[in-house]
This record gives C-alpha cells, structure tokens and sequence, in this order.
C-alpha cells in the first residue's frame, strides 16, 4: 500500500537526520482520526459523514452555521491542491460540491498517477481561523524514539519548510520509559507561538495525541494544520494517522476502520494469501523468496535491459499450494510478457519449489515464457524435476543469466506481437 | 576468531519446543552448534532433543551456563523473551521472529540501553537468518552447507540475498568468518554501523561485505564509520534500483520516504566515503575476490 503521509524531509533535509514515518502502516481516513483524537480530549470543529449531496445537505443544516468545509475522504495529504477541499457558503453550493467530489478520482503528489477515489465526504463546521500552525507525532527509526515535531508556520506547505527553513521547525524526542513530560509539551506549545492562555490547552491536546499514539500503536499522528481561531481557540482542522500493521493483533477498534476502497486490490488479494505483492509498471513478472533478494534480482531484469512487472515475496515454506497462488497472482497481470522464478532455498527445498512450479505451468496453462533459477538446499534433484517435466521452462544457473533470459523472452514476445 | 559466536558458545533456544523452535534447533545441533537446552514457560524439567528444557531464561543460565540465545517465539511476546534474555545475563541473542510492533521494539531498545555498553545484551534481529561461524557454530535458520569458512564477513539486512552472497564466494573458492543478519525491520537490535565495529576488532576477518537496501540511514551511517575508524576495506551492494518511493518491498523497513534512503543516493554517497561497491547483485562475489586479492 502507498502511505499517504510521506513526510519526507519535513524533519530535516540534512542526510544526518532522516525521519522514516512509513514503516508498515495502516492509514485511516480523516473523519476516523479525528474521532478517535476527541476520545483523547481533543478538541474538533462539528463535522458529520455524507455518502451523497442529499446527505451532504442533512450534515450542513445539522451543523448550523453558515459556512462549511466539505472534505473528500481519501488516504492522502495535499487533499486542498488536489481539489478535495472546498469552502461552501450555501446548501446548494455544498450540494453542488458533493456532487463533483463523490466518485471522483483526486490525484495527489501522495497517490501517485493513478490516484484515489472519493467515496466518502465529510462535512464541518467553518472554522474562522487567524493563524496556522503545524504539530506531529512519528517514530524516528535512527533515534528509536517517538518524536515531536512542530512549527509555527502550519498549512500545506510544510514539506517546503522543511526544505527550505529547518530552523523554524522544532522537533523533541521522547523517551520510552518516561513518557511526555509536561516541560516538553510546555516547551512545544510555546514553540509554536501561542499566547500564555493558549499554552494550558495545547499542552493538553500534546499530550492527548501521544497517549493515543501509544495506545493505538499509531505510527505517526499529523494535525496540518492546527488552528487558532479568530476567538482565540485551538483546534485540530486535519487530522491523519497511520498505524503500525504489526500491532493490529492487539488493535482489535483499529483494524476495523481500515477502508479496502483506497488500497490496491491486487496487493490486498496477495495479502490475504499471506504473499508480500506490489505492482509495478513494468512486464517482467516475478516470483521469487525474500526480500532482499527479490528486490536484488529487480535490479538484474533492470540492468538487463527490462523492467519488472511486481515485487513478490513468496516467503519461506513455499509449499505447492502457495506457489499456484503466487503464479495467479503474478499472471492476472495482463501487462506480463515473460516470467521468473528466482528461489534460494534455506528452508524452502529447491524439489518442493521445482514440483509446485511443474503443477502451477501445467494447472494454469501457462502462455508466457518462464525462466527458474533454482539454488541452495537439494538443487540438483530440483533441476531434474524441471528437465523432467517436458514443459518449455527456460532454466538459469546464476542470478544474471536468469534476468537476462527473462528479459530476452520477454524482447522475443514483443517482437512477434509487433511483427 | 570470528564474532558473535563460536564452537565453544553456549546455546539456548526460546521457544523451543514449538514447532519452528523445534526444526532450527535440530538443524543447528546437526550443523554442530554447542546447544545446552531451551526455555518453554512451563515445561521446565522434560528434555527435549535430549537437552534440558527450562522454565526461565535466569534458570538456563545458571543451570546450563548459556550465553547466547535465539528467539521463536511469536510476535505479541517477543519482545517480552527478548528482554528475559537481556535480564537473565544472555551476552548474545538472535530474535528470528517477523512482525514484532515498532513500539514494542522500542521498548526493547530502550531497556537494553539500561546497562553500560559494555555490560549490554548484544541483539540482532527481529526478522532476520541469524548468524553463522562456518565451520563452527550456527545461531540461525541459513542453510549452513553453502557457508565455507575463511576471512570474509558479511552482514546484511536480507536473509536470501544473505545466502546468494555467500554461494557467489563459495563458487570463487572465498570463505567467510561470520555471516550476521541484523533483520528487515525499522528498528533493530544492531545496525550495520554495529556489526562493522566488530569485524573491525575480529583479527581473522580481511574484508567486509554490506548489504543493505532501501529505507532508513543505517548504510551511510555504516560508511562513515568505516571511512572513520576502519582500516578493514568495505564491499557494499544495496538493493532496490527499482524499489519506487514510498512503496514498501515486502520488509518493514524498506521503503524510501525520505532524500538518501534510494538504493541510487545510498551508493553514491557509499563510494564517496571510500566504500567499494558491487554494482549488481551478480557481482558480489567477483567484486570481493578483486578487493582480497588487492590486499
């Protein structure tokens, strides 16, 4: 899945001091975020959850007032650029953008080219604000702590910022063992600029959002931006959170707000298969175990010439069963002019793998051209089961005779296709 | 010589009489480690491949004189063994599981920092192969027959890449001192940075191969201290030329969300700080056999 919170370099530029916010994260929408922040004390303008204009409209008269924020629900930041945002002054003009928004496909520098549909709206209160600031939570892989990160100067540019002026944004590392102390909140609170009265709430909503990091084992928690409004209060405007993957056992609430509608299908399939999927863009289809060593043999049908249609880690144990499954996955991919099996057998037995290969070529009835490079424990009894078979596999001793035949059949086929 | 583990180390598995625990444990016993037993909460007192089981981690060590340990056990309580055997006196510990949470591992990292650098529990791992001493001793689940032993060390993130590193020097007739793996995982018990420090000081070890791969800082970091404090030369290859931004391969810690964490940036800044670099996965073994035979 792609994180929509790729806040790369908002925490410095500089190579000495990455910040990594992504690892296997579960993102959840907006609407959902903020409801769990109010469960933590913290304060959010009135808001409701449309799935039509009709709907949309019912939210608006509910809320009062006389102007509303009517906000596309998508996994991605920089929703405001994308159009996702729009300041309604009137029903017929929140009925109006309900109508564009739902069902439209909003492209971001977050989604990538294909973008994410908009399938859910949320509706809120206007919120007259006088000034803008930011404020987060993320795990730094390189300190191993949780850090604070804020900035005076909040709204949709802080990647800019980040870039451009790191000494405006103020970061603050919390250690495990002790928690958030108060001073560190205090120290946030003022860096962000507020005035004495304003300093008690924030420090209450700092430290309302780390204790939902710890408990929720989020990954990160972003408020761009957090408001001051006109009348002086502070309030959340967006709020996101991604959540660590490997702790949903024990998120039981977390796990069920996760929305299928904005991941990709193809890897939430190979997921559910117990299969590590992602899909490229290019023709080469792979199967291979491990990560490292998928990722390598990716950069072999590069270096060869060709470009790899997916990552597929196929794991240890790959049993007959397992490896069909794999190959379906691979297969359903039309774009796939030839395909290889790259295996190092550890646990895995390079026989077991040659005997699920041979069933998954003659059950699939398989069109394009496969290349198996097999190595490690019983490789010569695996290589016998593939001479054996009578099936037109192409085999490979080495790491770049495999890619290079990949990518060879892979030239052949196009050639017949465009002769 | 070697580092981390020898034939003399004593061993003790966690989790070991579960199924998993079970089959790498008789693995490591055929290949020839010193295993002296294994914790399974409750069934202190049995024997299971004719060694003794123990209640606690404290129990093995003072009963059977453990000092490394390796880790099965599941994701929700691994973190939990991993500090017993930190608490317990273990020196040395391999946690093998995958999907330990971020935060728990923070957890873990933090209560290892308890003690002083030198009284501390050594941890690699989670989600790793472990490590071998070919010809010695195997706290792993590799497949300990494409290991030869000689003066090359390795450490790298991936397990099978691990393995195709090791079968490319095999081929060149080149053998290894210690295999480690240090895991695919955020945040993890050494870095690479650590296990370099430790070839460094290892007199049998010549040169070092590292690979690494996308995501986080640790590589670069590695090569700074290697263009520091190393008289050793360093060998990288780093995976993932094709690996677009922000899309996570398959390990938790590999994906790119931030400047220098692409496979392109990390080898650039690499050779700058005087680190040799394989420039395929191919030419692992062919780039360390023309740097040994510069020595």
């Amino acid at each position: 899945m792609r994180p929509f919170h790729c806040l790369q370099g908002v925490l410095n530029p500089d190579r000495q001091d990455f910040l990594s916010n992504t690892e296997d994260a579960m993102d959840i929408h907006e609407y959902q975020a903020k409801q769990l922040l109010t469960e933590y004390g913290i304060r959010i303008s009135e808001g409701g959850l449309a799935y039509s204009p009709e709907d949309a409209v019912q939210r608006a008269r509910d809320i009062g007032g006389d102007v509303w924020a009517v906000k596309a629900q998508i996994h991605s930041g920089a929703r405001g650029k994308a159009g996702g945002i729009k300041i309604c002054q009137s029903y017929e003009e929140v009925s109006a953008a309900a109508e564009e928004l739902l069902g439209k496909k909003l492209v971001t520098h977050q989604t990538g080219p294909a973008g994410k549909t908009c399938l859910r709206l949320y509706i809120e209160a206007g919120t007259k604000i006088a000034k803008e600031l930011y404020f987060s939570l993320l795990v730094d892989r390189e300190h191993e702590r949780i850090v604070m990160v804020g900035s005076a100067e909040g709204g949709m540019d802080i990647e800019d910022l980040a870039a451009n002026h790191p000494d405006k944004i103020t970061k603050i590392y919390i250690e495990p063992a002790v928690g958030l102390r108060d001073f560190q909140a205090r120290k946030m609170a003022f860096a962000l600029g507020l005035e004495t009265s304003q300093i008690s709430p924030a420090v209450k909503l700092i430290k309302g959002c780390y204790r939902a990091m710890r408990d929720l084992d989020a990954n990160m928690i972003e408020i761009n931006p957090l408001v001051v409004t006109t009348s002086g209060k502070l309030t959340v405007l967006d709020a996101k959170m991604g959540f660590d993957d490997n702790a949903l056992f024990r998120q039981q609430k977390i796990s069920e707000l996760r929305d299928k509608t904005q991941e990709d299908p193809r890897e939430m399939a190979a997921a559910d298969r117990g299969l590590s999927y992602v899909g490229l863009d290019g023709d080469i289809g792979c199967m291979i175990n491990g990560a490292g060593l998928a990722m390598a043999t990716m950069d072999m049908i590069k270096l060869a010439g060709g470009e790899p249609a997916n990552f597929l880690d196929v794991g240890g144990g790959a049993s007959p069963e397992r490896t069909e499954k794999a190959f379906r996955m691979v297969l359903q991919d039309d774009n796939v002019k030839s395909m290889l099996v790259n295996i190092f057998a550890g646990i895995n037995r390079c026989d077991w793998i040659a005997e699920g290969v041979v069933h998954a070529v003659q059950k699939l009835d398989m069109k394009v051209p496969l290349v198996v490079r097999l190595s490690g424990t019983n490789v010569e009894e695996g290589r016998k089961i593939i001479a054996a078979s009578g099936l037109p596999i192409i085999t490979a001793d080495t790491l770049a005779e495999a890619a290079e035949k990949a990518v060879a059949a892979r030239n052949e086929i196009v050639a017949k296709e465009q002769g | 010589m070697a580092i981390l583990i020898d034939e003399n180390t004593r061993m003790i598995v966690q989790g070991f009489t579960g199924k998993i625990g079970t089959f790498h444990a008789e693995d490591m016993i055929k290949y020839g480690s010193n295993v002296v037993g294994g914790v399974t909460p409750g069934k202190g007192g049995q024997t299971h491949l004719n060694r003794p089981v123990f209640n606690t981690v404290k129990q093995a060590v003072e009963q059977a004189g453990a000092e490394a340990s390796i880790i099965f056990v599941p994701p929700a309580f691994a973190a939990d063994s991993i500090m017993e055997a930190a608490s317990a006196g273990i020196k040395y510990c391999v946690a093998i599981t995958d999907g330990i949470p971020t935060q728990d591992m923070m957890t873990v990292k933090n209560f290892l920092r308890r003690l002083p650098e030198d009284e501390r529990m050594v941890l690699t791992g989670p989600n790793c192969a472990g490590t071998i001493s070919p010809g010695r001793s195997m706290l792993g689940i590799m497949p300990g027959h494409i290991y030869k032993q000689g003066d090359v060390g390795i450490v790298g993130r991936s397990g099978t890449l691990g393995y195709e590193a090791a079968d490319q020097l095999r081929d060149l007739g080149i053998g290894i001192s210690t295999s480690v793996g240090i895991g695919g995982d955020p945040i993890n018990g050494s870095s690479h940075r650590d296990i370099l420090e430790k070839f460094e000081q290892d007199p049998e070890t010549k040169v070092v191969v590292m690979i690494g791969e996308i995501g986080g800082p640790q590589e670069v970091e590695a090569g700074m201290f290697a263009k520091e404090n190393m008289s050793k030369p360093v060998v990288a290859y780093i995976a993932g030329l094709t690996a677009p931004k922000g899309r996570r391969m398959g390990h938790a810690g590999a994906i790119i969300s931030s400047s220098g964490e692409s496979a392109a940036e990390k080898v650039e800044m690499l050779e700058e700080l005087g680190v040799t670099i394989a420039p395929t996965p191919s030419a692992m073994g062919e780039t360390v056999a023309k740097v040994l035979a510069g020595l």
